[in-house]
């Protein structure tokens, strides 16, 4: 089960509304490397990790991944707080605010809604910590083009720090792969998923 | 800053700390200057924020114990941020 704490993992407070930049910036809320699809992939691949320790680590990750999204709504919905009809229409926030009003809504910034094709459970230990450390660079990447198209120290800040975070998960998870090899036949990684197959059955020798 | 807001910052800064702990002993769990380090600041994480919550509004809803107005309701938002 899960606790709230009613307070941001990292202060968000923004001064001036910027419709152009909510529009890019809510990718991260609901985009293919968003917030959102870190932690339902976190969380839905714990069921099928055989280590503890790495089934922890994704209950945990998959936890501050809620807080990022939790704070990626803050910037939307301060971005787009006291927006005058003609920044609405000027910025080209019109086509999201047709369908939305300012309410915040899972989508790419590209419009595409989210959508659990945008991450995998193979149910494959080793398979599934690849797509994790992948998912973290590709969150970053997002995060650093996000970061070019900002001036305004009050958006930077946070989107700094969840930048940040995303290195951290990558070598948390490089670290949960390693753990996960450590653990099978170290002669052949791939020679069986360790999800699923039993070890006599497919012929190793341990 | 006023105390209010200089407490929370405070308890933003305890709690990184233990967020960020938490997942490296996940991965190091034989690491006990670590866990060291965790205990030390999980103790004053509570103790601030059962400060906290007492003196100003409930940070879970186990500290939201209340008299004449339930008082988990009554706090802020946290996406509002302080530029309301």
């Amino acid at each position: 089960m899960w606790n709230y704490e009613n307070r941001l993992e990292f202060p968000v407070n923004i001064k001036n509304p910027n419709a152009k930049l909510a529009q890019a910036i809510i990718s991260q809320f609901g985009g293919p490397d968003g917030e959102l699809a870190a932690s339902m992939r976190y969380l839905s691949q714990r069921y099928s990790m055989p280590h503890k320790e790495v089934a922890g680590l994704l209950t945990d990750i998959g936890t501050e991944e809620l807080a990022h999204l939790e704070m990626v709504g803050a910037i939307i919905f301060q971005l787009t707080r006291n927006l005058s009809m003609e920044e609405i229409e000027k910025s080209g926030f019109y086509k999201y605010y047709v369908d939305h009003t300012v309410g915040v809504w899972p989508q790419a910034a590209g419009g595409i809604p989210f959508n659990a094709c945008e991450f995998q459970v193979k149910g494959d230990p080793i398979t599934d910590l690849h797509e994790d450390m992948a998912a973290e660079q590709k969150a970053r990447s997002t995060y650093d083009n996000i970061l070019r198209l900002i001036d305004d120290p009050d958006v930077c800040e946070p989107i700094k720090f969840l930048r940040a975070r995303e290195i951290v998960h990558y070598q948390r998870f490089g670290e949960a792969l390693r753990i996960t090899q450590d653990k099978l036949d170290s002669k052949n990684f791939y020679a069986f998923n360790p999800a699923f197959d039993r070890c006599e059955d497919c012929g190793c020798d341990n | 800053m006023g105390s209010k807001e200089q407490l929370l910052h405070d308890i933003g800064i305890v709690g990184f700390v233990l967020i960020e702990l938490g997942l490296y002993l996940d991965t190091h769990p034989s690491d006990r200057g670590a866990m060291e380090y965790f205990n030390h600041y999980s103790r004053i994480k509570q103790q601030m924020t059962k400060e906290f919550s007492m003196k100003y509004f409930p940070l879970t809803l186990e500290l939201a114990e209340s008299g004449k107005e339930w008082r988990w309701g009554s706090a802020p938002l946290p996406w509002e941020g302080e530029c309301v």
